[in-house]
This record gives structure tokens, C-alpha cells and sequence, in this order.
């Protein structure tokens, strides 16, 4: 049912349509993750999958909604999919679906089901998780790290002892601690040098994760399912804070290029911040937004003692986007200054 | 004191009007040792014993305080029963009294002491104030022991953690297998407020079900008024 002014443009407008092809969009990333780490990526979002599911029926059961209606719209699978995507994918399989099911019972339908919840599901269960299983939720497969598929399986299965080679940090953690170990003594251009961890420019494979991810958040925009505010003030005021810090002291502040493609950088400014539910509506909200959640992702993530910061960015921004859309309304075509 | 003052004050403390799931007072204490379940009864416990001799006191007192300044001598007399208290942990609980640290002084600041106080014992004859302290304190206490048996399941998977401040001879339970990594949200703040808003939700639940049994058991008495119509 759309009930628009014209322009009578055909749009996809139903909920389950926009929801596929975010999931559609996500596919390069995903694409260049399952190279990266091999299938088990794609185990974990299988199993992010199911959980999500089967916790979306049974909450709707239980509140007495339709459930085909609402099961058939995708926006579990979306939330599902970020999960899995942000947690480690070597990770047990609990940890996804304890994850999962946080999402959707607590962050989702608690707090009233789609288009209600105040923050990102995706983002309070990695927030839930890594303040509740901090080491888990920092074992990163090492670089380079060749397993077969049933190997990966056990290790998720919990089959499996969890050995060092699956306990590696991603390349943001692993800067940050070995700039904190050096105490000024290590410049960022020696660590560059001398470990192959870091990659051409951000990390070695990371760095084409997070292309993957542009690709597909330029392709939403294309399809005009976001609009270009969000990511683009979000990833400005990554360049503008890491550039500055990288321009006054090159040695203890990595470049605009590695922030920009390490960590959650690309899938947060695309996938996460133009949530329409979580974020902000207005044209100049989603700038002050995707403007402020960039600056916040930046100071947690070099400042702060988590491996990155774009959730916790998120979550404090979500918090404040009620008011900054109160705060931003448009002007009223024929009036004069705002009404409000 | 009648036996339907008393079953009144006792439902009001215990369910109606508990003072954490119905009033919503003194979450500050609530939130902050309902970490586990002995942390939680002692500081009930402290709490019930200010109450109900502050209640007495005050009832006791209520005609010669005068309407102006009762607030400051409720206060004092609060405060007067609270230091007893503190220096009843110290002196035979020293163990727990460190653990629960600023929280046995906080009781002078609990506002369910307070509003107890002003709203049932300055109006009431002694002995029901008494009962409305304790029973008001019994509804902290569950609410607090179920609280803090949630958390601490979820976070460390035992139970009666810290018994051995109490109880010397006694060991915590482990419910949860040992290989538990434990969920160490339950034991951090948003972990307790997102548990407390369960069981108001709970609590409501409870309520409008109970409500809408009490309506459709209340119609028979009226639904005979029809079919002596119908029949005349």
C-alpha cells in the first residue's frame, strides 16, 4: 500500500523488497569475507540466520502478531546477517546466538518490533557481547590462516580446541596495542613495514572486505534506498579526525586510508548508520548524525579500550537522534523561518 | 489492628505496592547489590529492620512532631536507626559490611524509608506502621533475592554466592555446568535494569490477567437481570 505525493515513480517501497536488497548489497563484502577466512562466514550466517527466525516467531507468536506477514519482510534476516558479519567468525556457535537472540527478543521486540526500536539490534548485540565476552569477541583468525571447512565447523561446533592460530586480533586492535606496548617507541610507518598483518593499505584482506562493502553501499545508493548524507558525513569525519591527527603526528596516528577500510568502518557507514528506523529522518539530522557517529567511532576506536567503536558510536547516537530530528525539521514549503 | 488492615498492608507491601516493581523506589540500592543473592537479602534484611523501628518510632511520635519540620525528624530518626545499623554490620558481619560498602549508610537516602515514614506512619496508630515496615521490606526482600538469583545465575552460573560472609560452614551452589563462560552482562548495571523491567512487566502481566478474571467472574451477578426479563 503507498501513499505518496507525486512524482508517481515506481519505487520499491514494501518492506520485505528494501530489506532483500540490503542483503543483496551485502553480498560482495560477504563475497570477499568467505575468501578472506573461508566458509566459515557463511556458517555463521546461517546460523545468525536460523536464530533469527525462530526468535522473531516466537516473540510474534507470543505478542500476537501475524506471523507470515511480519516473518516474510526480511528485516530479521538484515539484523541477522550484521551479526554475523561483526562478530568474529571463528566464534563459537553460541556466541552468535546468544547474540542473535539479544537482538531480536531485547533490542527488537521489546521494545515494540520493527519500526520501533530506538537502537540498532545489530549493534546492541555486539555491544551486549563484547562487554560480556570480551575474549571471545577478540579472536580473530590470524592472517593468512588456511583451515578446511569441517576443521572451521569443529571449531564453531566447539568440536574443536580454540588454538592460538584462531586468536588473533583484527589490524585495528593489533595497531592500537602495539603502539600502547611501544610507548612512543614504535612509529606506525615501522609496524607497516614489518608485519604483514596490515596489507597493502589497511589490512591484509580487511582492506577488500571493506571495499566489498562500499561497493555495495554505493549500489543501495544507486538504487536510491539510502541517501548519500549519512555515509558520507559519517566517513568525513573519519578523514577529517584521522587526517589531522595523521598530518600533526604521522608516527602515532595511522592514516585517513587505514581507518577508512579497517574495522567497521565501510559496513557501519552503509549498512548501519542509515538505518531509517534507529537513525535520523531529516536530510541535515542524518548529516549531524552520520557526522558525530563517525568523530565518536574514531575517538573510541584509537582512544578507547574496545577493537573498534562504530557500535558503541552507534548505540550513543541512536540515543540522540530523537532529538536531533526535533531539532532539524525542514522549513514548511510557504512559510516563513520554522514552525514547530 | 483488625485481620483486614492486616491482609490489606501485608498484599500492599508484598505485591500492590511493592516498593520495587510497583512504586519504582530506591533503585539505586536495588540495582547496585543485586548482584548476587546474599548481597541482596542482608541489604533487605538492614533495610526491614530501619523500617519497621523507624515506622514504630515515627507512629509512636506522630502527634508531637510538628507538620513543619517533620521531614528533618523523620530524617534524624532514620539516620539515628541506620548508624545502629551500619555499626551492627561492622561488628558482626565485617566481611559483608566491606562488600555492601556505602550502600548500609545509603538507607538514611532510600526514599522507600522515607515514603513509608511520611505516607503510612505519620497518619497510622504504631502497631500497623510496624507491620507496613516490615511487610513493605518483605516485598523488597523477594524482589531483591529473585533479582539477584537471575543475575547471578546468568553471570557467573551459581547461586549463593558470598554465603560464606554469613554462614561460615556453607559454599555457594554451582548451578550451571563449570565450563559456563558466563554472561557477564547480568552482573553489570544495564544487566540489572533490563532484568528489573522483566519482572514489572511480569508483575503487570500478573495484574491485568488477574483483573480480567476478577470482570468476567463479575458479570454472573448481573447476568441474571436478562433472562428474568426474557422470562417475564
Amino acid at each position: 500500500m503507498m501513499f505518496a505525493p507525486a512524482p508517481f515513480l515506481l519505487k520499491d517501497a514494501s518492506v520485505s523488497q528494501v530489506m532483500t536488497q540490503v542483503c543483496l548489497a551485502l553480498i560482495p563484502g560477504i563475497a570477499a569475507y568467505a575468501w578472506l577466512v573461508g566458509p566459515a562466514i557463511l556458517v555463521q550466517l546461517v546460523i545468525a540466520s536460523l536464530t533469527a527466525v525462530a526468535a522473531e516467531a516466537a516473540m510474534l507468536k507470543l505478542r500476537g502478531k501475524p506471523l507470515a506477514m511480519f516473518l516474510s519482510d526480511g528485516s530479521a534476516i538484515v539484523t541477522a546477517w550484521l551479526i554475523a558479519l561483526t562478530f568474529p567468525p571463528l566464534a563459537p556457535w553460541w556466541l552468535v546466538v546468544t547474540g542473535t537472540l539479544f537482538a531480536i527478543v531485547i533490542a527488537k521486540h521489546l521494545y515494540g518490533g520493527l519500526g520501533q526500536n530506538p537502537f540498532n539490534p545489530a549493534m546492541v548485540a555486539f555491544a551486549a557481547c563484547i562487554v560480556s565476552f570480551p575474549a571471545l569477541m577478540s579472536q580473530w583468525p590470524s592472517v593468512g590462516l588456511q583451515m578446511p571447512l569441517l576443521d572451521q565447523l569443529n571449531v564453531i561446533l566447539g568440536l574443536a580446541p580454540r588454538v592460538d592460530a584462531l586468536s588473533g586480533a583484527t589490524p585495528l586492535d593489533a595497531m592500537k596495542t602495539a603502539l600502547k606496548l611501544g610507548e612512543g617507541q614504535i612509529d606506525i610507518a615501522h609496524l607497516l613495514a614489518n608485519q604483514d598483518i596490515y596489507g597493502n593499505f589497511a589490512g591484509r584482506g580487511w582492506e577488500w572486505v571493506a571495499t566489498g562493502y562500499l561497493l555495495g553501499g554505493l549500489w543501495l545508493w544507486r538504487r536510491k534506498l539510502v541517501t548519500w548524507h549519512a555515509p558520507v558525513a559519517f566517513l568525513a569525519a573519519m578523514v577529517l579526525v584521522s587526517g589531522a591527527l595523521w598530518l600533526y603526528q604521522p608516527a602515532s596516528f595511522a592514516s585517513p586510508v587505514f581507518h577508512l577500510l579497517s574495522g567497521g568502518t565501510m559496513l557501519g557507514a552503509f549498512f548501519i548508520i542509515t538505518d531509517p528506523v534507529s537513525g535520523c529522518t531529516t536530510p541535515r539530522g542524518k548529516l549531524i548524525f552520520g557526522f558525530s557517529a563517525g568523530l565518536l567511532a574514531y575517538i573510541i576506536r584509537v582512544f578507547g579500550g574496545y577493537p573498534d567503536g562504530v557500535a558503541f558510536a552507534v548505540l550513543l547516537m541512536n540515543l540522540s537522534a530523537p532529538l536531533i530530528d526535533q531539532l532539524t525539521q525542514p522549513r514548511i514549503f510557504g512559510m516563513k523561518g520554522r514552525q514547530s | 489492628m483488625t485481620r483486614d488492615e492486616f491482609t490489606t498492608i501485608a498484599h500492599n507491601g508484598l505485591w500492590k505496592q511493592n516498593t520495587a516493581l510497583g512504586q519504582l523506589l530506591g533503585l539505586c540500592p536495588l540495582l547496585a547489590v543485586s548482584t548476587n543473592i546474599v548481597n541482596g537479602v542482608m541489604l533487605a534484611l538492614a533495610t526491614i529492620l530501619v523500617m519497621a523501628l523507624a515506622n514504630v518510632a515515627v507512629a509512636s511520635l506522630r502527634n508531637f512532631i510538628p507538620h513543619e519540620i517533620r521531614i528533618p525528624v523523620f530524617i534524624l530518626i532514620v539516620a539515628a536507626l541506620v548508624t545502629v545499623v551500619d555499626l551492627l554490620f561492622n561488628a558482626n558481619l565485617h566481611e559483608l559490611y566491606v562488600v555492601l560498602g556505602i550502600f548500609i549508610p545509603l538507607i538514611v537516602t532510600n526514599c522507600i524509608v522515607l515514603a513509608r515514614v511520611e505516607a503510612f506512619a505519620a497518619k497510622n496508630p504504631p502497631l500497623n506502621s510496624t507491620v507496613d515496615g516490615i511487610f513493605m521490606g518483605l516485598g523488597l526482600l523477594w524482589t531483591l533475592a529473585v533479582l539477584g538469583a537471575m543475575r547471578e545465575l546468568l553471570g557467573s552460573g551459581m547461586l549463593f554466592g558470598g554465603i560464606d560472609m554469613v554462614f561460615p560452614g556453607l559454599s555457594p551452589i554451582q548451578v550451571l555446568p563449570e565450563s559456563y563462560p558466563g554472561f557477564l552482562l547480568g552482573l553489570l548495571p544495564p544487566g540489572a535494569f533490563i532484568l528489573l523491567g522483566c519482572m514489572i512487566a511480569w508483575k503487570n502481566w500478573m495484574d491485568a490477567r488477574a483483573a480480567e478474571r476478577a470482570k468476567r467472574q463479575a458479570p454472573p451477578p448481573a447476568a441474571p437481570a436478562p433472562t428474568a426479563e426474557a422470562g417475564a
